[in-house]
């Protein structure tokens, strides 16, 4: 930005990152869609759509022309609540910069409607060229330094380490030939079909390593029942958390970026080596070396490794990390995937491929999808006026299992914030106590007074679960293809306490 | 966390200040009353950093102090988090954090007023307390009325009294600052003809000019005395735009020279600022001058309205077809910011730190451009030489003070002998020893008085003319409270970015107070010559590269705490 970068940024709140924007845009919870597809119709009816690239290397652009058409700038107005103008103005400075990105974090995903709102960010880079070159492209942003290497590793219920699908034959012969196992030919279950699962009676046993569902799902009083009626429940993680007092088997687990040897995988696909510092306290062991021991109590013929071994291994059966030997890894200071090759490195973006002349290399043309907008699923309504808005404060994490043990001046507990105008109707000052109520429960918060929200919408955090159990409130409105839940928008109301 | 606001407010008076600086606020988010279009769209206009010191000092100006809330306010205004904010406003000495007393006096207890007995005149104040408060002070440049103190009131407008002599010191007295033929700089006003100089540049044109001023060998006169025709040039082979600053943040203790020079005629100043703009191709000219000059900034802004009035500054220079302007920027008490790249650091709303060079300015000077940034001496001798005068740049002006009896600004020719020119000032006693060039300088001894006031002459005596500080000494000055004070000095206005200056002031301090209360250690004298050596090599300015050499020639040549 100090080089003359613009930022946009989309918000319902005005948050910190807003502050310092070239321009925020204050839309309603919940209407990314609305706003999105009308963006994609400003481009197209401002002339501004990549033509030479939507021709060449993209599929179902009529379609999707269509399907935005009635998304006039007035229409996007109305929906999303920012002036058109402002619409207008993001989509010409999108689609005519020379590069642009799209980032998001949670507030694109946390919506029962998640995978169409990131479909419709990449209709938008589509239609403009901003991606598959140095400098355009999407990029989730990631909240942790391995959310990506864990699903690269093959810790999601669909794929095999490398990001191979677990239904193609002959990636599974693959793994079978070098794990002398069969391996499954269907997908497993993300961690809200496991619930329902566990709702359904038909998953009974649970191993939870380095999460607390117990304090982090929506609807948590529901979650937390299923977790009790679980035949067994065993947990692997650093501190005794509130999972983990639930458990029947408790195994305390080392730190892995200083106790441990491996790697990371950061958001921008770049594996770097993890160094052992110090041994860890107690009887805390490293993750490998207790599902090593597992494996082996259970009968199987496991060996204990080196971290480069197991790597090695990995690098046998996945292509995109083949090149990346530890040496290698050492020397360059990390190296992203894809890196086939041990001689050479890959481009630093993805998706070059749809830039390429010759057809065959180019490969199959990128989708348009046509996506509609859909309001959140917890609807407003007069006994439920307040859009509450869930998401993270700096210097807390999460269910604050990290962040809770030590002290920060920017730690104030969790508040209910809201506009001034909501807390002079209200009648409560800063401060003072709210009752909290959805169609799922109910709470008492201190009242935090904020500019960057405005009338009708408050934000709370999920860090200080022993006190304000915030997940009492939220849905789990989950999105079928993803299966996040929408903890970004439930419907509440407001009383003082 | 950088991004923080802690919910205080700015009073309506602090609002008031800062609107006549920056505008007023113009949305919810900067200030005015919350709109419904608020809610839903804020817009961050770039590019208004620059407005950052003058912001926070149009706030000290009007309430005394920098409150919370005025300087979250000002945060909102311009878009800068109120932590880095913070880091600018504390980097000057002259903001303070704490509601102020009615009156403020600052008084000087640097080098030339100690040796006019300050210590005296501070060991007699009343404590300070809601009414007045007294505060000691690095260097004022009042040094032809040492010991000298400014004296600010806080309100609208803002009231800043220079005072000296204070005490009852019988020698000393308001002086009168110029000796000499009329046709010195000094005396310009008196006779010159006005705009003389900027008529003879448009004439000749920017490549005429320029060697116009190469020709007469016109070196800098900021101290390091770089031929100016040839950093003109070098500016203006650089693609545009430029810009061209004019260094009036005088700030080497003894130095006053820039100051008499801008109170006798500011219009020279401005004239010459205008000339190296056309001769570089600037159309951006930006006097940076040091806080504690009230008076000056009163002459400077008249000036600028005259010369706007006759149309030598503007959209087309006296006829030229060329465009140039002037914009006043003051400090806020901080020496580093006469070091050229902390300056523009300063001017651009940063803290004033230096920047490593190369690049150096004629390349990437402010806001990253090339610029021309020059003393108020050079530009006034630029003038002088366009206007017909070439032999200005063969005379220098040297700031004579401490032991003599008329302490003031003499312009002599390079060449003239130091004790002639100390013969001119009258010393009071016998010459014990001259501090040339300040406290970046280094001491003459009484036997090097013959000295010719040359750069090479004076090099060859391990001296440097610097900025042209003569501070004359007798065997009346406690040679070890000076340098002390010096010691101190660079202590206390290193910038504190690169640990050479940052930590080897300090440990230079601290041994020479270990020798001075007559507790020195084994090795402390290699010491001493380790940190100097430390200090020259690896600091990234002058300020670090320059910290040693009075200490060491104190040591070295007048036997001080030897």
């Amino acid at each position: 930005m100090r080089r003359g970068a613009q930022l946009f940024v989309v918000d319902p709140r005005r948050t910190a990152t807003a502050q310092w924007a070239d321009t925020w845009l204050g839309i309603d919870v919940g209407t990314d869609l609305a706003l999105a597809n009308t963006v994609a119709r400003e481009v197209i009816h401002a002339g501004l759509v990549h033509r030479e690239f939507v021709e060449r290397a993209t599929e179902g652009f009529e379609a999707f022309a269509e399907s935005v058409e009635p998304w006039t700038l007035e229409r996007g107005a109305m929906e999303t609540g920012v002036p058109a103008a402002a619409i207008r103005a993001l989509a010409h400075a999108y689609a005519s910069a020379d590069r642009a990105q799209l980032c998001w974090t949670l507030g694109i995903t946390e919506h029962h409607n998640a995978v169409d709102n990131v479909l419709g960010l990449i209709n938008l880079a589509l239609l403009t060229g901003h991606v598959g070159r140095y400098g355009s492209g999407l990029s989730p942003l990631r909240g942790q330094n391995n959310v990506q290497g864990g699903g690269d590793m093959g810790a999601i219920p669909n794929r095999l380490p490398g990001f191979q699908d677990i239904l193609d034959a002959e990636v599974r012969a693959r793994f079978e030939a070098a794990w002398g196992r069969p391996i499954q030919p269907r997908y497993g279950l993300h961690l809200t079909a496991m619930f329902e699962a566990m709702g359904r009676g038909d998953l009974t046993a649970l191993y939870v390593m380095g999460e607390n569902p117990a304090q982090s799902e929506a609807d948590v009083g529901h979650a937390r029942a299923l977790l009790a009626g679980l035949d067994h429940l065993v947990v692997q993680d650093l501190f005794l958390t509130k999972t983990a007092q639930l458990a029947d088997v408790v195994l305390p687990a080392a730190a892995a970026w200083c106790e441990g040897e491996g790697t990371v995988t950061n958001s921008e696909r770049r594996v770097q080596r993890v160094r052992k510092a110090i041994d860890p306290p107690g009887e805390a062991r490293d993750d490998r070396w207790v599902l090593t021991e597992i494996a082996r109590r259970l009968g199987a013929p496991w060996e204990h490794r080196s971290a480069e071994g197991e790597w090695d291994e990995l690098r046998s059966l996945s292509p995109m990390h083949r090149g990346m030997s530890y040496g290698r890894l050492e020397a360059l200071g990390g190296i992203q995937w894809p890196c086939p090759h041990d001689d050479r490195l890959e481009p630093s973006f993805l998706h070059g491929r749809l830039w390429v002349d010759d057809p065959t290399e180019r490969g199959r043309p990128a989708p348009f999808h046509v996506v509609h907008h859909e309001l959140p699923v917890d609807q407003l309504t007069d006994d439920y006026p307040y859009r509450l808005t869930t998401g993270r404060r700096l210097d807390s994490y999460n269910t604050g299992v990290q962040t809770a043990g030590y002290s920060s001046p920017l730690r104030f507990g969790e508040t209910l914030d809201l506009s001034p105008e909501d807390a002079a109707t209200l009648g409560v000052a800063d401060g003072q106590p709210v009752r909290v109520t959805s169609r799922r429960g109910s709470l008492t918060a201190p009242s935090r007074v904020d500019a960057g929200l405005r009338p009708g919408l408050v934000f709370m955090t999920m860090h200080f679960p022993d006190d304000v159990d915030t997940n009492l409130l939220t849905i789990e409105a989950v999105c079928p293809k993803s299966g996040t839940a929408e903890f970004k928008a439930a419907a509440v109301r407001l009383e003082p306490a | 966390m950088d991004l923080r606001f802690r919910g205080a407010a700015a009073s309506d008076v602090e609002r008031d200040a800062l609107d006549r600086v920056l505008g007023p606020a113009t949305s919810g988010w900067d200030g005015a009353p919350r709109s419904a279009a608020d809610l839903r769209l804020s817009q961050r206009e770039r590019d208004r950093r620059h407005l950052l010191l003058p912001a926070l000092r149009a706030l000290h100006d009007r309430v005394g102090w920098i409150s919370e809330g005025g300087l979250d306010e000002v945060c909102r205004r311009l878009g800068v988090p109120p932590a880095e904010a913070y880091g600018v406003a504390s980097f000057y000495a002259l903001f303070t954090f704490e509601p102020p007393a009615r009156r403020v006096v600052h008084v000087c207890d640097d080098i030339v007023c100690q040796v006019r007995g300050a210590e005296a005149v501070l060991a007699q104040l009343p404590d300070s307390d809601g009414e007045v408060a007294w505060r000691r002070s690095p260097c004022l440049g009042l040094c032809e009325v040492a010991p000298a103190a400014l004296a600010v009131e806080h309100g609208d407008p803002v009231r800043e009294t220079p005072l000296g002599p204070l005490g009852s010191d019988s020698h000393s007295g308001r002086q009168s600052s110029h000796f000499g033929s009329q046709n010195l700089i000094l005396r310009r006003r008196e006779g010159g003809e006005w705009l003389a100089g900027l008529r003879r540049a448009v004439a000749l044109g920017s490549e005429g000019s320029r060697a116009a001023v190469a020709a007469s060998g016109l070196a800098g006169r900021g101290g390091a005395a770089f031929p100016t025709g040839r950093k003109w040039d070098a500016v203006a082979a650089q693609p545009g735009p430029r810009y061209v600053v004019a260094n009036a943040d005088e700030s080497e203790p003894g130095t006053f020279k820039d100051r008499m020079l801008l109170e006798v005629d500011p219009d020279a100043v401005v004239e010459g600022m205008v000339i190296a703009g056309l001769a570089v191709g600037a159309e951006q000219g930006i006097v940076y001058l040091r806080g504690e000059y009230p008076l000056v900034r009163e002459g400077l802004h008249e000036a600028v309205g005259r010369l706007r009035t006759a149309g030598a500054l503007g959209d087309d220079v006296l006829g030229s077809g060329a465009r140039f302007d002037v914009d006043l920027r003051q400090g806020a008490g901080a020496y580093i910011c006469g070091e050229e790249t902390a300056l523009f650091a300063s001017i651009e709303g940063y803290r004033g730190e230096p920047r490593s060079k190369p690049p150096f300015p004629v390349e990437r000077g402010l806001f990253g451009r090339p610029t021309a940034v020059n003393n108020v001496e050079t530009l006034v001798v630029a003038r002088e030489v366009l206007a017909g005068r070439p032999e200005a740049a063969q005379r220098k002006v040297f700031c004579v003070s401490g032991r003599v009896r008329a302490p003031g600004a003499y312009e002599v020719p390079f060449g003239t002998s130091l004790r002639a020119l100390v013969a001119q000032a009258g010393p009071l006693g016998d010459v014990t020893a001259v501090l040339l060039g300040g406290a970046a300088g280094s001491f003459v001894t009484a036997a090097e008085l013959d000295v010719a006031l040359d750069p090479d002459a004076v090099r060859a005596v391990g001296a440097t003319l610097g900025s042209g500080v003569v501070l004359v000494l007798d065997d009346t000055v406690d040679l070890v409270r000076l340098v002390l004070r010096i010691a101190a000095f660079f202590r206390d206005e290193s910038c504190g970015q690169c640990v050479p200056c940052r930590v080897g002031t300090v440990r230079q301090e601290e041994l020479l107070h270990r020798w001075a209360s007559g507790a020195p250690r084994p090795g402390d004298r290699a010491l001493l010559d380790d940190l100097a050596a430390v200090m020259r090599d690896a600091s990234i300015c002058g300020l670090g590269q320059t910290a040693p050499n009075a200490v060491l020639s104190a040591v070295d040549k007048l036997g001080v705490l030897a």
